[in-house]
């Protein structure tokens, strides 16, 4: 053997020692297995729903409940003006959607006070797709994801009660003001009897960027074109149900109005709205013709992260944008490896 | 013909941008998954460095036939030559790998795969949730094996060069002090000079070892 001297024995061992301790430490640090722990990760969105909402196998952790519709969108292009994105080029694009409630319990009843979603992914799965989730809200209850992970908790119904804990609904009023006057705006656009007549907006602001090269920020609504098939009174899925009702007899259709913001009106702060005067375009027309339960390889399987936009479209700075993809993708990834159950909308179960 | 001492420049390059990016990487990959304000920006990052890890990694195994490879010292024997092959092929593998599975993974969401801002790369998985969370979990536990295997190779190259003082690094690395001269610059490009190829041959020469430790040794 060789014959080795205490002197490069030690050198050696604390040379691998000192190496491992910052390598594994950085290692862990990245993980946050050590160091502060930080205000928030994915992990803490995602045992919150958990813990809120119980664990779902298979299904989102939010907006759980669904519905899969696809269609078209028949560009006019009027909204080139404001971006270059190939959506807005004249002509159709294909469309695949998801209609929601949100909550993360898939077989929750329908209530017309529920927040309704609708998550859309155009040219998918093309490099020009562009995703969107979409909501029947005038503004974003939440300005910070804090904010919506502390009204999530606040919102947890207490079993005896059926309904959220008062005291901690009146802590998370007065730690978060933003969200008491958005809830303000909101109760002055009271819900429409269905989806087929709820104007799905993007809340957030985005910039459109045209082909001079001009930046404006933007956010955009679906307004409705029809009135809703009445929900029949006292089902589970009156809501998804009087869509399916409504779908069979024909395409359902939303008109895209972008709206232009102006210097004075905020592109981080989701939860206000933008003067109603406010310059709008006419970019087309959203028509969805058919209408299917969830299934393997359709818009169940879709994350309808925000973040996934064309060439044209730009994210604000607002941090809704950041969190939503990165706790989207977190859904995704556990319900991608979970075992599936049926959804609680079955298209071909839907009474005629 | 003789192993050289060390291998080739363009070599060490290759090697040492590999050690940086890809420990980078995983310690942005580590990082994005617990982010929420930085997620989006250091996908894009991580996507990006990604691409040019695979593409280095290409070059480097098409460089890896291009030349001999320098000499083990006479210190490895032959189990630890065994080891020493078998782990520069599974580093290869992985290094390979990885960035693959990272790119059919984000193909498999359906998703573009965009690298440097702008440019799509084709997808090269079909849209497939049940696949994209096979794929996704493997890139988690060759994010880790790479942690593995880069440590005990580490580890195994500095206790060679610092208590076997066989000079094992000086096969990839760049400088070489001089006994009573200053240091060489580490980006020279130029031929070692004399003196310091004598040095080298100090550290990787066995009579010379021998001296040192005042021991006899066997000579392949």
């Amino acid at each position: 053997m060789t014959q080795l001297s205490r002197r490069s024995l030690l050198l050696g061992i604390g040379a691998v020692g000192a190496f491992l301790a910052i390598d594994l430490g950085a290692v862990a640090y990245a993980n946050k297995w050590i160091g502060p722990t930080a205000a928030l990760t994915r992990q803490t969105f995602m045992d919150g729903f958990r813990k809120v909402f119980g664990l779902h196998p298979g299904f989102r952790r939010n907006h759980a409940k669904g519905v899969v519709v696809n269609g078209y969108f028949e560009s006019n292009g009027s909204g080139r003006e404001l971006s270059k994105a190939a959506l807005f080029k004249p002509g159709r694009t294909p469309v695949i959607g998801r209609f929601s409630l949100s909550g993360g319990n898939p077989m929750v009843a329908d209530a017309p006070a529920t927040a309704r979603g609708l998550g859309l992914a155009f040219s998918f799965p093309d490099a020009t797709q562009w995703r969107m989730a979409l909501l029947n809200l005038p503004v974003f209850v939440d300005h910070s994801p804090q904010g919506f992970y502390d009204r999530l908790l606040a919102s947890k119904t207490d079993p005896a009660t059926g309904k959220p804990d008062p005291a901690a609904m009146s802590a998370f009023n007065e730690a978060h003001p933003e969200s008491v006057a958005a809830m303000a705006v909101i109760k002055q656009h009271p819900p429409t009897p269905g989806f087929a007549d709820s104007t799905f907006s993007s809340l957030i602001t985005f910039f459109f960027v045209n082909d001079a090269g001009v930046r404006t920020p933007v956010r955009w609504a679906f307004v409705p074109t029809q009135a809703a098939l009445p929900p029949l009174p006292g089902t589970t899925n009156s809501l998804f149900d009087a869509l399916v009702r409504q779908m069979r007899g024909g395409p359902v259709s939303w008109r895209l109005l972008l709206t232009v913001g102006q210097p004075e009106d905020s592109v981080t702060d989701a939860t206000l709205a933008w003067p109603s005067d406010r310059r709008t375009v006419d970019a087309g027309v959203l028509t969805l013709t058919n209408i299917e339960t969830e299934a393997p390889g359709n818009a169940r399987d879709v994350n309808f992260d925000p973040l996934v936009l064309p060439d044209g479209i730009e994210p604000s700075d607002d941090p809704l944008l950041s969190a939503r993809s990165a706790v989207y993708a977190a859904s995704y990834r556990a319900r991608t490896g979970e075992p599936k159950s049926p959804s609680a909308v079955q298209v071909d179960e839907v009474a005629p | 013909m003789t192993a050289p001492a060390r291998y080739p420049l363009r070599t060490r390059i290759l090697h040492w941008l590999t050690a940086v990016l890809v420990f980078s990487m995983l310690l942005i990959g580590f990082a994005m998954v617990n982010s929420i304000g930085s997620y989006e920006s250091l996908r894009a990052i991580h996507m990006t460095l990604g691409i040019v890890v695979l593409v280095i990694v290409v070059v480097r195994v098409a460089n890896r036939f291009t030349h001999r490879v320098p000499k083990l010292p006479e210190t490895v024997g032959w189990l630890e030559h065994k080891l020493v092959v078998g782990s520069e092929l599974v580093l290869y593998a992985l290094l390979l790998a990885q960035p693959l599975i990272g790119w059919a993974m984000v193909s498999a969401t359906g998703k573009p795969v965009v690298v440097f801002g702008s440019l799509p790369l084709p997808r090269i998985a079909p849209f497939n949730a049940e696949l994209y969370f096979v794929l996704r979990q493997t890139h988690s536990l060759l994010a880790y094996s790479l942690v593995v295997v880069i440590a005990a190779h580490v580890s195994a190259v500095l206790l060679h060069t610092l208590t076997l003082r066989d000079g094992m690094l000086s096969r990839m690395a760049f400088a070489l002090r001089r006994p009573g001269a200053q240091s060489d610059s580490a980006d020279l490009p130029t031929p070692a000079p004399a003196t310091v190829q004598s040095a080298m041959r100090e550290h990787t020469n066995a009579t010379a070892n021998t001296r040192r430790y005042g021991r006899t040794r066997r000579h392949r």
